[in-house]
This record gives C-alpha cells, structure tokens and sequence, in this order.
C-alpha cells in the first residue's frame, strides 16, 4: 500500500516530523530500582540558558494505565521509583544538547530500598512491597467443564517450566510530538492506539476527548510495544503546553528498553491426566507471572495463560491458576502472542514427553485430541472455522516428520508443535456498546475516493487489507483509492492495533462500507449495467459527493462469568509447525536448518503480505527461543538494554521457511480472511525445544535455548541426572478457590 | 564548539554548511539537510538503519563524524531514483513492511549490486544476505528481502 513512499523515503514517521519553533524534550529517569523520591530540586535545570520548561511527577499527578482495572502509573514518579529507567522529570529546550545538560542539573536525592527483582522475592514479600496493596497484583482462578475427569485416568504427568522475558525491540525508537492550538492538544505519536492515548490525553489533562488530536503517522515496528499511553507522550504534551512551544521527544534505544511492555518471565506447572490410548481426560495449568513494576496490560494478560489451550485440544475438565506479581523491573505487558506464548510452550513440550511416555507419535496424540470446528470450548469460547487437522497433516507430510522423528543421525532432530491465536478480542478494553472498527468511504465530486480509517498500520499490512476490501467489492484497481488512517479527528473511530484485530475488524468495516457505497450508486444510475467507476461518475453528477459507512461489532460472547472477557474472538487462526535442528554437541550451538509451517489463515486476502507476517514471527520466534532475554542484575540494572547486548537473528542466521497456507474460509471473516500477524510465533518455540531433545535427548524446559543451558543439560545427561534444564515444581501461590464453570450453564444458548 | 565548514556532495548535489564537528553524518544529513528518509535505531552502529553510501560504500552514517564526511560523496534514499530496480522490486516482492529498515536495506543492497552484478554462482544467495546482514529488519524474517534483491538484480524469482 504504502511500500513505496517508504522504500523511497518518503513515509514520515514521528520522528521525522518537525514543527517551527519546536523543541527538544528529554527524559531523566531513576538510577535506582526502588527508592522513595527525597527531593527533586530543577531550580538549577530551568535557570539554565536555552531551556524553556521542566516538569516533575506534581506536574503530572493524574494515574492512568491502558485497563480500566489498572491505572497505577503516573506519567513520572511521584513518590516512589519502582525501576532503573522509570521516568522521574523532562525537560524541554531549544537544542537536544540543552536539554541532556539540563537533565544533568537536576538534583534528585533518594532513599534507596531493598528492591524486588524475581518471581521467588516477590512472593517471599519481605521488605518493602512495590505497591502499597503489596506485591501481588492479581490471580486467578477457574475450574472448567467436568469437576472430575470423565474416566479414570491410567496416566498422569506433571511438568514445571520457565519461559524468560523479552522485549519487542521495534526498529524505530518511540517519539511523541506535541503542540497546542487554541486550547486543543494535538500529538503526533509513534501509537498503535491512536483512540486510546486520546481517551488517556484528556485524562489526564482534564480535557473533554474532542479537545485532543491524536495521529499516528507511519510506525516502524510496534508488536505490542507501542500499545500503552507513555510517558513521552504525557511529557511532551506537558511541556509544549508550559513552553507554548511544540515540543518533539524520541527516546533513544536504551530508553525504549526501559518502556518494556514486553514479555512477562513465567514460570508454569502443567499437570494432564490421559488413557493410556492417548484420550486427553484432565488438565491443570498453573501460572507465575513477573509482572515488572506496573500494570499495563497484565490482567488480561494472566487470564490469556489458560485462555488458548482449549481451542487447540479438547480438554473434559480443566482448571486454570494463573497470578501476576509485581517487580521492581520495567513492567511487562503485550508482546505477540501476549499472554499465549508461554503457556504454548509449557504445553506443546508437555505434550511431547507425554508421547513418548505413552508410546505414540507426537502428531498421533495432537490428532486424537484436536478440538473441532464449529463447537464451544470447555472454557467456553467459539470455534468456527478450523483448518487445524489440515494444518497438521499437512505441516507433517511437507517436513517428512514421520520419517524423520526419532531416526535422524545424533545431533539432528526434528519437532512438532501446534498454536492458535484470536482476530481480535470480542471485548473491548474499554467496555462500550459501539462497534470496534468503522470505515467511511466518501466518493467525491470528480468520482475519486478517499477510504478514513482508524486502525493504525504498524507494518502488518493492515492498510492493504482495508484498502483492497473496498477495491475488491468496488471493483476499482487499489491504486485508485486514498487512505486516511490513524488521526482520530479526521478518520473514524477504531480500537486501534492489538490482539490481531484489523484484518478482521476493519476489514470487516471496509468491505460493509464499500458495499453501502456500490448500492448508493448504483440506485443513483439505476442497476448495475456498468462499471463501477463510470456509474460514480454519474452519481456525483447527479448530486455531488457521496459518502457511505461500514462498521464491524464482534458477536456477543458465548458465555459470562469473571474473567470471561479473555478469550473470546469471532474466530481463530490456526497453524501447526515442524522445525528441523542441527546441534553441535561440543560447543551446545543449535542451527534450525528448516522450518515447515502450516497456518489457516481463512483466505490470504494478499499473499506477499500474509508470508511476509509469518516469516516475521517465525523468525521473532526463534530469536525468543535462542537468543532473547531482557534480564536483570542483583543491582537492578539491565543486563544489556543495547541492540549490540539484546540479540536476535540477523540475515544470516534465519533459517529456510517453507510455509503452507491452508484457506478454511472463515463464514464471518472479510471474504473468509482469518489473522497471521502473531499466532504463527506461538508454535515455533516449543517445536525447537521439542526438536533438541529427538537430537539430544536433553528437555529445554527453559527459554532461550542458549548454548550454556544446553551444555548443561548435557551434563547432566552424562553424569546420570535428569537430563533437562528449567525449573522445578511451582511457587506457594495464595490462590483463591476456584470459581466452577461446569459443562453447561443453565440458560445458557450455546452456539453451533 | 566551534565550527567548521563541511563542504560535501549529498546526491549529486554540492552542500556547504557550518556545522559542529562533533555532529555524526546521520545528524547532518536530517537535522541540517532535511534528509529523513534515512532512518535511526540506535545511534550507536548496531542496526543498520541509518546506512548510506559514502564514496559508495555503504557506512553506518550514526558512526561517520562530521569531519570525516569532508568532500565526500554521499547517495541517500532520497538519491536513489524512484524507478530504480531495487525500489521496485523491495515494492513489488513485499519487502517492505514497517519500512524502517527499508532505505538502509535497499543502500546496502545496491552496494551490493553495484559491486557484484549477477554472475552466477552459488554463492550469489549467501553474499547477498551477507551483504545486507549488518541491517537488522524485525519484521520481515528478511527472505523477502533476499527476494527483493535477487529480482532487482534480475534472477529469477525463487517463489512461484
Ligand atoms: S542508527 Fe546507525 S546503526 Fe543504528
Ligand atoms: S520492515 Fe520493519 S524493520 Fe524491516
């Protein structure tokens, strides 16, 4: 869509932007993982020549966060700092070098505790906690289906794992733009929710939402980390107010660490009861996850560990715990996959030592237990298409699985693993009766048209499927339309660029819009005897511009219980993965020489598109598996918050992708389009760890899949201990009771 | 600081501006020319993103300083002719998704292909990865980048 003006430089992004008169914004931030704020004294900072303002946490008092259930942060500090990098004072001057020397000025004297730094600490709780309520910030408990399994189990295994942090690392580095125009803030911002920072904006400023314009110029990357309302934004917004000046911050790379948002660190127990025939009876999943200092997106994202496991495998009866606490370490929140890819692991090497131990291939057991199209899960979401069965066959055929599995040369090895993933959550962050996404369509009087639409286009193409929706039913070439995105005053509203919502939302929208549009005209001209474009124009000869909507509101829920808000998506992506591995037993280097994946996608609605997003999880995936940590010193420092330090895969390690789409033609997706922007990650990585052990026979229960952690196990495989590295069984966790959500609810109508 | 005149070539084009020596080539080239089409992830020669040719090589230009850019000759994206087979075929093969990369990638392929055009030999696929592997791209998975740059330098697609 917009390829070229990026590939010849011409796309703006925030930081591309300047204004006259603009200023430059900077950020001072704690040394200290947790202190209480003693002083701050900026008398120094503001006298000096060329700065034009400087705001501390007063300035800013209003909490806010992106869940209704979690406004625990302030733009900066007020009288705690909860993590080395947390924003505490900004500063805006005429040149970036003014401002870094300001920053320097500014006395901040501090009282240091003892900070909170893992999962064991914070659930130990002694000393000071992170927050006043303590460090637990929340936990979950749900027991689904049958109260006791079906039959009587003739097998039972039970499993701990730790899946590690990671960041989402965006190439571009966040920047936010701000100006005041009579009494009306606008923000350019590198945003994935343009109507969200909005709603956050006025909050915070005690503004009504139409005396703030938010727009999204092009993003270069976001996966999750450019979902939240940040500081910068709040900051420049403050400053450019106090300076009367437009005020532009773009944080550096080290910064963008300290934003976070990424991956919570699990640590997971997975407990399956089966028959020996491989019948899947019962299922407990318990969860740990370290939260980091704030909430973010947390809640959501500790129900989503136990929300997608039933869409893959029927499960008769099982029970979710799930809890999130809080650490002195930049708050963890949605990154690809958000809550899924943890549990996903857990599962899918869970699954692979049940295989063995029963005695069945490891694609034979998924088979038996797949969970079908068209039906209701035991926790209670909606299926419809599924492509899933095919998506295995296929995957296994096309990798040579069965032939390979448990016979290739020591060394080499080959693994199976299955993922699901929503188009878009049914429930909205901010609960409201209107639709998700709308798209409006204006035809103007010399027949050109203008698509407005909200959702915001991070890179996943989302700009193309809404673009070629209204050129498919219009039957006009793609070229010929114009496309107004992500300004919340100029286009429509839309929930913004998360939960892999757009193509299914706004496409949705676009292709209602465009088809209100073709009737319009085509009642104008009296049936449909000629091409689009010649009935528009004499159309708007007739009466001038016209203009038409679509909008896209998700089917209620299936079911209604605490926590069943998570989940629910008007259908899901499937996908099945082999990944084939060479390792080097002397030195613990793995090589994936190739990955075979097979994703239902619905309908590729534009196929360069559609691979070009899988290939990017897959490869996002593998750096998770091999080499991706954001970890943490005793100190509280950051081990490495530099490309340099943070690795992930460059050209030259990706290994061949060999991808097969399988179309299940969704009934409710725009023409039976499904999402691929992050359930293609979700299998990757348990189908390496899967893979190491056919050529080791060493479990990595553990991510990343570092040499070290393979030496290891190594070692412990040739001295006769458990050949495996990860954690043991699961923290003391005060869960509460579980709530039961039996079988079927009484009233309850159950679609399909 | 004091400054000093930079007299330089900037695609095709002769610029002489005061500047600060401690400036890098990265922030001449947007700050002072308005040259935003090269990209900035790090600042610090990691990613790639800020990638230019100086004298036709490819450089990281956040680790050029000002004074070492002194008569050079620098091609930027904005240098790069719209219709050019890279530009075209980075569009074309879907390449491009965030673009944040893209006009780093598509300089340090031409480097590539203003060196190596297109004999044949095996070892055409692993240079050319090679050639773009100090440009990291965190959408794509780069296959379609190596597509790309195997069609611009007229191979034959490998897909379909
Ligand atoms: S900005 Fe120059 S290498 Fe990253
Ligand atoms: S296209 Fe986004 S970083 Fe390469």
């Amino acid at each position: 869509m917009d390829a070229f003006s990026k590939a010849v430089g011409r796309a703006l992004y925030a930081d591309d932007l300047r204004l006259p008169g603009m200023l430059y914004g900077k950020i001072l931030r704690s040394p200290h993982p947790h202190a209480r704020i003693l002083s701050l004294d900026t008398r120094q900072a503001e006298s000096l020549p060329g700065v034009r303002a400087v705001v501390t946490g007063r300035g800013l008092p209003v909490p806010y966060g992106i869940l209704p259930v979690s406004q625990d942060e302030t733009a900066l500090a007020m009288e705690k700092v909860r993590y080395v990098g947390e924003p505490v004072a900004a500063v805006a001057a005429d040149t970036e070098e003014t401002a870094g020397r300001a920053l320097q000025l500014i006395r901040a004297e501090y009282d240091p505790l003892p900070p909170v730094l893992s999962l064991e600490e914070a659930i130990r709780g002694k000393g000071e906690p992170v927050h006043a309520k303590g460090n637990l910030h929340k936990a979950v408990s749900l027991k689904f289906g049958d109260a006791n399994p079906p039959e009587e189990p003739e097998y039972t295994r039970e499993d701990a794992f730790f899946y590690e942090g990671n960041t989402h690392l965006p190439l571009e580095e966040h920047s936010a733009l701000a100006l005041w125009k009579k009494g009306r803030l606008v923000l350019y911002s590198s945003t994935q929710t343009p109507f969200h920072l909005r709603k956050i904006l006025a909050k915070v400023f005690g503004l009504p939402e139409d005396a703030v314009r938010v727009i999204a110029p092009k993003v270069g990357g976001g996966f999750g980390g450019k979902l939240d309302p940040f500081a910068h934004d709040l900051c420049a917004s403050k400053l450019a107010r106090d300076a009367g000046r437009p005020v532009k911050i773009t944080l550096t790379r080290e910064e963008v660490f300290y934003c976070h948002r990424g991956r919570h660190p699990a640590w997971m127990n997975i407990r399956t009861s089966w028959k020996k025939t491989g019948e899947l009876l019962e299922m407990r999943f318990r969860s740990c996850l370290d939260g980091g200092a704030y909430g973010s997106f947390g809640v959501v994202c500790t129900y989503y560990q136990g929300g997608l496991q039933p869409t893959t495998y029927r499960i008769p009866s099982y029970t979710v715990e799930s809890a999130r606490y809080f650490t002195n370490k930049p708050p963890c929140g949605p990154k690809r996959g958000h809550g899924t890819p943890q549990p996903r692991f857990a599962l899918e090497a869970h699954l692979d030592k049940v295989a063995e131990e029963l005695g069945l291939g490891p694609v034979e057991l998924r088979l038996k237990n797949l969970a079908p199209p068209d039906s209701t899960t035991v926790n209670r979401l909606r299926v419809t298409s599924s492509g899933l069965r095919e998506c295995v066959e296929k995957a296994a055929e096309a990798s040579g699985f069965r032939d390979k599995f448990r016979k290739l040369p020591y060394g080499r090895g080959i693994g199976f693993a299955l993922g699901s993933y929503l188009c878009g959550a049914a429930v909205p962050i901010y609960w409201n009766e209107d639709p998700h996404s709308r798209v409006r369509i204006r035809l103007d009087a010399k027949g050109g048209i203008t698509v407005f639409s909200g959702a915001t286009d991070i890179g996943q193409g989302s700009d193309t499927v809404v673009v070629w929706a209204v050129a498919e039913i219009l039957g006009v070439p793609p070229e010929k339309i114009r496309l107004v995105a992500a300004d919340t005053d100029r286009t429509p509203f839309d929930l913004g660029t998360y939960s892999s919502r757009v193509t299914y939302m706004a496409g949705n929208a676009a292709r209602e819009a465009a088809e209100n549009l073709l009737e319009k005209v085509y009642r104008r001209t009296g049936g449909r005897r000629m091409p689009f474009e010649k009935a528009a124009r004499i159309a708007v000869e007739k009466e001038g511009a016209l203009e038409s909507w679509g909008s896209y509101k998700p089917p209620l829920k299936p079911a209604n219980f605490k926590g069943s808000g998570v989940g629910p998506s008007p259908a899901y992506s499937f996908c099945a993965c082999a990944a084939q591995v060479q390792c080097d037993p002397r030195t613990g280097r793995v090589r994936v020489e190739r990955i075979t994946f097979a994703h239902d996608i619905g309908r590729a609605i534009h196929r360069p598109s559609v691979e070009g997003q899988i290939e990017g999880a897959v490869h996002m995936a593998l750096g998770e598996a091999f080499l991706e940590e954001q970890t943490f010193h005793p100190s509280g420092l950051h081990r490495g918050p530099g490309i340099l330090d943070y690795k992930f895969l460059s050209s030259l390690e990706m290994p061949e992708v060999k991808l097969i789409l399988i179309e299940s033609k969704d009934p409710g997706g725009p023409f039976g389009a499904k999402e691929v922007g992050q359930g293609p990650l979700l299998p990757v990585i348990p189908a390496v760890a899967n893979a190491i052990y056919d050529a080791l026979g060493i479990r990595m229960d553990k991510t990343p899949f570092t040499p070290e952690n393979i030496l290891l196990a190594l070692e412990r495989k040739s001295c006769g201990r458990i050949p495996r590295v990860g954690p043991e069984g699961f923290p003391d966790i005060p869960f509460p009771e579980p709530t039961h959500i039996p079988a079927s609810l009484p009233g309850e109508t159950v679609p399909c | 600081m004091t400054k000093f005149l930079l007299d330089l070539k900037v695609n095709g084009r002769r610029r002489r501006l005061r500047t600060r020596p401690h400036k890098t080539l990265l922030e001449i080239l947007r700050e002072d020319l308005g040259l935003t089409g090269t990209k900035h992830g790090c600042e610090l020669g990691e990613c790639g993103a800020c990638t230019v040719l100086l004298n036709g090589k490819s450089v990281y230009s956040c680790l050029v300083l000002a004074p070492q850019a002194r008569g050079g000759e620098v091609l930027t994206i904005e240098g790069v002719p719209p219709e050019h087979p890279l530009i075209r075929a980075f569009v074309a093969t879907g390449a491009v998704q965030c673009g944040y990369c893209t006009p780093g990638m598509i300089l340090a392929a031409k480097a590539f292909l203003d060196r190596n055009p297109t004999q044949e030999r095996t070892s055409w696929d692993r240079e050319a990865l090679e050639a773009v592997s100090g440009n990291l791209c965190r959408c794509t998975g780069y296959a379609k980048i190596l597509e790309a740059v195997r069609v611009a330098a007229g191979k034959k697609s490998r897909r379909r």
